[in-house]
């Protein structure tokens, strides 16, 4: 029955929360420690186990699933009951903090990936590397034309017989 | 005639909020498939529309709750209120697979852990920049800097106010949306072209619609690989944030 799923996200929720309690309360700070996402790891390790014992019937699993696919509307209307207005007044914040995360990120994927493995998907050659780009903000609409022009190349001999 | 049809609005406020939001994101889909050709992903402009609502409404009532100020659209306030909400993202961890994470391997997870702490890191870091002393302040914006989801989960946590929470959402859409935006321009520049680099990049920078927008706009059998270790970067930013990183930023300042 879907009440199941749903009634496990809400249980696995709700024990979640009260193990985040007990950690605020046990390291003194008056708040919820990380309830949400202990939750998380409850749900992901009992679907888990109910999974490999083929407990865990389609209409539980669409009760879950209708909250997951309810996530980005439910995050679009909490976006719609913010308080913009006034976070406008210091917008710059959020831009260069913003701006600095995806920066630093992607300049880690190269020191991370480390060796080039050679699992490399072996599409377009990669000696086609122009270095004119030096920056995230510029020169957008030649590579994407470069990127868009490939498949098209791919695709063309298929119409021959 | 109005009167009564505000009323209804008022009385079955939950059920109208799904209606409105529900217009809302056919309408951002609508933008995103014939105004940007998909390249700008449909959630995300449904989230820059909810902002953009959230701030007239915030303009017109002078309150502090955005559009759900508006008696026609109060029931806002509970279905993107922190119950349902928990909910839901508690609800996206299903379907994730062990066994896919053991796959994704020690680089993975170093990724995941290295890519939360540095955008953190970057999000306090500017937050300190512009000013802020609380440590609940500058946690909810370095949150922000993590994901538009663990910033609102941050902030409600500790108990910051509506302008920092808004401000740490609105961190985390520059970087979805630049994530969007920058991943098919510089995909060739950090290697970008194969399984292993798109789960370091997805573990990195983590907020998932922005991962795969950007994965689909550079190669589209890249997006599986970094959404998997995505989807693990909030989860992760959740449980770090509001906890450790916060008792280290309140040890700092």
């Amino acid at each position: 029955m879907v009440i199941y799923g749903v009634a496990l996200l809400a249980g696995c929720m709700m024990a979640g929360l009260v193990i985040g309690d007990m950690l605020g309360e046990i390291l003194n700070i008056d708040s919820n420690l990380g309830g949400v996402g202990i939750a998380m790891l409850l749900l992901i390790f009992i679907t888990g186990v109910l999974k490999e014992r083929g407990k865990m019937a389609d209409s539980t699993s669409s009760g879950i699933n209708f909250w997951n696919a309810m996530y980005i509307p439910i995050v679009v209307a909490m976006a719609a009951s913010q308080n913009v207005a006034a976070a406008f007044s210091g917008g710059m914040v959020a831009l260069v903090a913003g701006v600095l995360a995806v920066v630093l990120g992607l300049a880690l994927v190269p020191i991370l990936t480390g060796k080039r493995p050679e699992t490399a998907l072996d599409d377009a050659a990669d000696d086609g590397y122009t270095p004119t780009k030096t920056s995230v903000t510029t020169g957008a609409a030649v590579l994407d034309r470069s990127r868009h022009a490939t498949p098209a190349t791919n695709t063309t001999p298929t119409h021959r017989q | 005639m109005i009167d009564s049809i505000v009323h209804l609005f008022d009385k079955y406020h939950l059920v109208a909020a799904f209606a409105v939001i529900g217009l809302a994101m056919y309408v951002a889909y609508w933008i995103s498939n014939n105004l940007t050709r998909g390249k700008l992903h449909g959630s995300a402009i449904a989230i820059i529309l909810g902002l953009i609502l959230a701030y007239v409404g915030g303009i017109s009532t002078g309150g502090s709750k955005g559009l759900s100020d508006v008696t026609l659209f109060s029931g806002l306030g509970l279905m993107g209120g922190g119950m349902l909400r928990d909910l839901a993202i508690i609800a996206t961890a299903y379907g994730v697979n062990l066994k896919e994470i053991r796959q994704t391997g020690f680089r993975g997870v170093i990724a995941l852990f290295v890519g939360v702490l540095i955008s953190f890191i970057a999000g306090a870091g500017v937050a300190i920049a512009f000013g802020y002393t609380d440590p609940v302040d500058i946690t909810t914006i370095g949150a922000g800097a993590v994901t538009y989801i663990v910033g609102p989960v941050t902030g409600a946590t500790l108990g910051a106010s509506s302008e920092v929470v808004a401000l740490s959402i609105a961190a985390g859409l520059v970087k979805s949306i630049l994530t969007m935006v920058a991943t098919p321009m510089t995909a060739r520049l950090i290697g970008l072209d194969n399984p292993r680099s798109a789960m370091i990049f997805g573990g990195l920078i983590g907020t998932t619609s922005g991962v795969a927008a950007g994965l689909a706009a550079t190669d589209a059998r890249l997006v599986p690989y970094g959404a998997m270790t995505a989807t693990f970067y909030t989860g992760l930013g959740i449980l770090l944030a509001p906890t450790v990183l916060f008792l280290a930023v309140r040890a700092v300042m």
